[in-house]
């Protein structure tokens, strides 16, 4: 009970340091990759120090109640998540944190903003399935929908579960904000639709999104590391890769359609999604 | 200590009727020959993100409106850095008919930045100098919003 607690402490007051640095390492080495020198490691806190600092101005009053309940529920994720409790509960309380953006963008009337929000509801259908596999295919492995469980499994679960790491580390990039997928909102300067989701929203109000959207980076590579749970230095070391990966992509790849992100998410948790569960089926004798 | 906003000033560069000199000027700076991103600057595009406003070009009859919308959108405190001579004073379309002068004859401008076109040099020199006026601005909103808070205290 009392770690329990303590992580869950740990997760709320770490996390978005973590999500900071991550977000800072991210900038400089895109800058690199682009030529450039890039921003100070601690860019993405003096970003956040300075949104505080702002004016909080506000089309509509709800918006700032709506991202207070998107970053209040995206930390309760992460400490469902830190404290060990059931994964079908992490997901939908991801959910839920997400669906809080979707209703502050549509609370104001910009045009963009409402595009941006539609674009969001259509990157959460295409995460959706492939993540809920991932939770059905470690119950499958583990007997247990417990993180704390899945955690303290000695099975590799990357072993048995190769399609749905591939499947995960594919939809990932949507919530991640990375091209090609970063359609409802993007890190980068322009895109088509201004800024997407947080077009009106300025000062603090930004600054909660950026916090939010910290632990979700954190949480996001949590569930990743569940499939390298076995062994520490191989998680790690495969987070690292898999978020260079992502950076990577980010600067490679165009923007797609959403249609695309929808279809080949969905095609993508279907096949290998649903050969890894098949195979985990017939083989069910074996291990 | 420096304040968070002279870290992280984020731009908004609006082309008011430039003959686009100074917009791929501006655009120069954020290249990697200048990199501005070093000092925390981003090319926004979205004013309720931005602290700084970049015009280029004189301010015509048919886009008054835009100019001051945009500037009213951008949450305090913020500064306007007018950038190349038409920015400035209309430069060599101040007598024309449609042309209503330098940006400052619409909004309060901080900063002038001449040239034809400006160069990217001067440009973060003028972002520079406006980093200064904007946090002293920031003092100034700071303390004011101390006040408000105070007196909204009261019965």
């Amino acid at each position: 009970m009392l770690m329990t607690a303590i992580y869950g402490i740990a997760f709320l007051v770490l996390a978005p340091v973590a999500g900071g640095i991550i977000a800072g390492i991210d900038r400089r080495i895109t800058a690199r990759m682009q030529g450039r020198i890039g921003p100070p490691l601690l860019q993405p806190f003096y970003d956040v120090g300075k949104l505080f600092e702002k004016e909080n101005l506000q089309v509509h009053t709800t918006q700032q109640f709506y991202i207070l309940c998107y970053l209040v529920f995206m930390a309760v994720t992460g400490v469902l998540f830190a404290t060990g409790q059931d994964f079908l509960l992490v997901i939908f309380a991801l959910t839920l944190a997400e669906i809080f953006i979707v209703l502050g963008a549509f609370a104001s009337h910009s045009p963009y903003s409402h595009i941006g929000a539609e674009r969001e509801l259509i990157q959460i259908m295409a995460f959706e399935p492939m993540i809920i596999l991932t939770a059905a295919g470690m119950y499958l492995v583990t007997k247990s929908f417990y993180i704390r469980d899945i955690a303290a499994s000695a099975v590799p679960l990357i072993m048995l579960l190769p399609g749905l790491f591939i499947g995960l580390i594919y939809v990932i990039t949507i919530k991640l904000r990375k091209s090609p997928f970063d359609i409802s909102t993007s890190h980068h300067a322009h895109q088509e639709i201004v800024k997407g989701v947080t077009t009106d929203f300025s000062g603090p109000t930004l600054g909660m999104i950026e916090i939010a959207h910290w632990y979700e980076t954190v949480l996001l590579l949590g569930i990743v590391y569940l499939f390298f749970a076995w062994n520490p230095v191989i998680g790690i070391l495969v987070l690292v890769v898999v978020y260079l990966g992502e950076i990577f992509a980010d600067n490679t790849c165009a923007r797609v359609r959403w249609q695309l992100a929808l279809k080949s998410s969905w095609l993508i948790a279907l096949v290998l999604g649903f050969l890894n569960l098949g195979a985990l089926y017939f083989l069910r004798g074996v291990i | 200590m420096a304040s968070y906003l002279t870290k992280s000033p984020w731009i908004l560069h609006y082309d008011a009727s430039s003959c686009n000199g100074c917009d791929i000027e501006v655009l120069a700076a954020l290249t990697p020959m200048y990199d501005v991103e070093r000092f925390g600057i981003i090319n926004t595009g979205n004013p309720k993100h931005a602290d700084v406003f970049l015009i280029t070009g004189s301010i015509n009859e048919r886009n008054i409106e835009v100019v001051q919308s945009l500037y009213s959108q951008m949450p305090d405190p913020k500064v306007v850095v007018a950038i190349g001579i038409c920015a400035t004073s209309g430069g060599v379309f101040r007598e024309c008919y449609n042309v209503s002068g330098g940006v400052d004859t619409v909004i309060p401008v901080d900063v002038y930045v001449p040239g034809c076109a400006a160069r990217p040099e001067s440009i973060i020199d003028g972002v520079v100098t406006a980093l200064g006026i904007l946090d002293k601005k920031r003092a100034a909103f700071a303390a004011g919003q101390k006040t408000a808070g105070k007196a909204g205290e009261g019965p």
